[in-house]
């Protein structure tokens, strides 16, 4: 799901513009598997599979393998349809400096639901 | 050619509250019974144009919805510069019980939702012989933090875009864009530490866990209505809530949020029309 990052969101002029001042790198955990997304001026420049030696990184969201399936569906069940709702319900969890993430929220919020467009799994 | 032009008509209505000269903004549509509403933390009177516009409620109801200070058109009191917003239990009751007084308003019906819908719930405590029926749109006693409010008001972080970006998860994933995205621009456009105050009612002195057993809903009907895709306020919270009320009616919205009248107006309808019918049968 993550890898096609790229082509979802560099393609996406919108999501460009929302995250046009955000260079990062953000850690996603799938169950038991780490990605680091690097981004550069709201360009996804990379997504990197673990296992990681040493990885660095500013922010991670973490969470079961089911729960971010659930959230990826093209509409999700509630609970399942905001990386908030998700947290709250301990499904999630969200650490590391917490700033870039926050400042950028509906970039990161649209990069994180951009594979619901590849779709269908409903 | 004459433009189309809303059946809303907003005015200003001069109120003390706390004891200070306050100008309040105001929108109504409609005749018959008064509805007033209350808006949600961090937004205005706007979130119910669409109710305002609907004949299936305006054939019947004085709809009135009034900017809370510091919200919308209602600009903070005189020396806001050297305060901090803070709402509060007493503050918001007065200001819903002095709006209806200022207006001669005759046991109006009370629409709330999410900080609306808590100060519903105190008003069915403290004042339920006062209105014809009390409505709580996402509605319960208590609501579990689920961020940092510090977040909301940092020279560092936009916020307009960070209070708009936390709610916009509240939203169905079903509600249509254009909604979507009006009810998400009253956010962006909430004045600096606004929501954060209101925040503080919300979360912690309008806590009223223990106090809802109180509620006598033969003085006054009590509805509560909670979108299921909310999780600010989720079913389960408001379920929680009425089974210690006697006589309240629940129910939950499918494919509906947190903003119920403002992120989906056709789907809304469906359950608040019911609902206000059976209120102007009851006489």
């Amino acid at each position: 799901m993550l890898e096609s990052l790229p082509e979802l969101v560099n393609d996406d002029p919108v999501l460009l513009r929302r995250g046009r001042f955000l260079s990062t790198r953000f850690l996603v955990g799938i169950g038991e598997t780490e990605y680091l997304v690097d981004v550069r001026e709201g360009r996804i420049e990379r997504v990197a599979r673990g296992p990681f030696v040493m990885p660095s990184w500013c922010f991670a969201l973490r969470g079961g393998a089911d729960a971010w399936s659930q959230f990826w569906k093209k509409i999700p069940p509630p609970g399942y349809h905001d990386l908030f709702a998700l947290a709250k319900r301990g499904l999630l969890t969200i650490e590391g400096d917490l700033h870039p993430l926050m400042a950028n929220l509906f970039y990161i919020k649209g990069v994180l639901a951009a594979p619901r467009r590849l779709g269908g799994r409903s | 050619m004459a433009a189309a032009i809303d059946p809303i008509v907003g005015r200003y209505v001069h109120m003390s509250l706390g004891g200070r000269a306050h100008r309040i903004y105001f929108e109504e549509a409609g005749e018959g019974i008064p509805l007033v509403c209350l808006h949600t933390a961090g937004a205005d009177g706007r979130q119910f144009r669409h109710l305002m516009a609907d004949r299936a409620v305006t054939d019947h109801y004085r709809v009135l919805a009034f900017d809370l200070p510091w919200h919308g058109k209602s600009t903070p009191p005189d020396g806001w510069e050297r305060e901090e917003y803070r709402l509060t239990t007493a503050a918001y009751t007065e200001a819903i019980r002095a709006f209806c007084a200022a207006l001669d308003l005759e046991k109006p019906v009370v629409l709330g939702c999410s900080i609306g819908g808590r100060i519903v719930l105190n008003l069915a405590i403290a004042h339920a012989a006062e209105f014809r029926a009390l409505i709580g749109l996402e509605a319960a006693d208590f609501q579990t933090p689920w961020y940092d409010t510090t977040w909301l008001h940092r020279p560092d972080v936009n916020g307009g875009e960070v209070c708009a970006g936390l709610v916009s998860g509240l939203l169905a994933p079903e509600s249509p864009d254009v909604a979507r995205w009006e009810t998400l621009w009253m956010y962006m456009q909430g004045g600096p530490g606004v929501f954060k105050g209101d925040l503080h009612f919300y979360r912690v002195d309008g806590d009223l866990r223990g106090r809802v057993a109180a509620i006598d809903t033969r003085v006054c009907p009590l509805y509560l209505l909670t979108g299921e895709y909310d999780f600010s306020c989720t079913p389960e919270d408001t379920q929680r809530t009425a089974a210690q009320i006697a006589g309240v009616e629940v129910v939950v919205m499918k494919e509906l949020g947190h903003f119920p009248m403002s992120e989906n107006p056709e789907q809304f309808r469906r359950y608040i029309l019911p609902v206000l019918d059976r209120i102007r049968s009851q006489r």
